[in-house]
């Protein structure tokens, strides 16, 4: 049984975690939440290489869907800034397509405003409690 | 000064995109050198960059000339500090922008006859992954 529903993760440009967050789900054994998470982290980085090539060939910022691992499946969202976002889902949140464009369009805006921060270095973890409460909403409101 | 226009331009890129509810990405080295040229400095300054030319020989060479920068417009410079000069600020935000974009470069800015003069060296990987998506 999953413990989490779905895993979001921000990567910096030199592949390093920025910020990864675990959302939703029904409560679990802790067991098999540290099993999925070092899944999760796995099937993300394997998204990683085609999320390269994909950013690449196409301007639009929002790529839907750029890998599938067994009943995961990657959706990558690319900022004008070159850093990306992936979202792991083994369903489609119940708002769909259209609340998981929502949810990384907001996530991005509340990047935007981190960024702006002249305290925070880009690509540097995110360690900010704020953000975190932030990104918590969103996903309420978007996609659980 | 460079480093602190590579502060702002690495924000400042972001910030635009979702200012503007831009989506599309630029990634190509010549449509992002013309959209910084045009959008980005009608953005920052309301005004276009004057000219976009790319060294005759060295392909990785570009330069962007504009006749009268606004940093420098109201700044003269004392004869002891003769190197100093004020469109380095704007070269670190251009050099900011090119760099978290994907487009490893340095920016330099010269005062020349023209004008101010921001040559932009790119990183050779730049270069290579040109000629890929080119020949692709």
């Amino acid at each position: 049984m999953a413990s989490s529903n779905y895993y979001f993760v921000i990567v910096g440009h030199a592949d390093q975690v920025v910020y990864e967050v675990e959302l939703g789900g029904s409560t679990g054994q802790t067991v098999s939440a540290s099993d999925n998470r070092h899944l999760n982290q796995f099937i993300a980085h394997a998204a990683l290489d085609l999320v390269d090539e994909a950013m690449w060939r196409n301007t639009t910022t929002y790529l839907k869907q750029v890998d599938k691992f067994n009943e995961w499946t990657v959706s990558a969202y690319v900022t004008a800034g070159g850093l990306r976002f992936l979202f792991l889902y083994e369903h489609l949140p119940r708002t769909g397509e259209d609340g998981l464009k929502n949810f990384l369009t907001e996530v991005y805006e509340t990047y935007v405003k981190l960024l702006l921060n002249p305290f925070y270095v880009p690509d540097k973890p995110i360690r900010s409690g704020a953000f975190d409460k932030k990104v918590q909403t969103i996903a309420r409101k978007c996609i659980l | 000064m460079a480093d602190f226009g590579k502060h702002v331009g690495v924000r400042i890129l972001d910030l635009f995109f979702l200012r503007n509810g831009k989506d599309k990405r630029e990634v190509r080295l010549t449509p992002m050198l013309v959209f910084i040229q045009k959008t980005f400095w009608k953005f920052l300054f309301n005004r276009e960059a004057d000219h976009l030319e790319q060294h005759a020989q060295e392909a990785k060479i570009y330069y962007i000339i504009e006749r009268e920068c606004l940093v420098n417009k109201f700044i003269s410079v004392p004869k002891d500090k003769g190197t100093l000069n004020c469109a380095s600020f704007v070269a670190g935000i251009v050099e900011g922008i090119l760099c978290t974009s994907g487009f490893t470069c340095k920016v330099h800015a010269l005062q020349g006859p023209r004008g101010t003069t921001y040559v932009i060296d790119f990183a050779q990987s730049v270069m290579d992954r040109e000629s890929r998506l080119d020949a692709k």
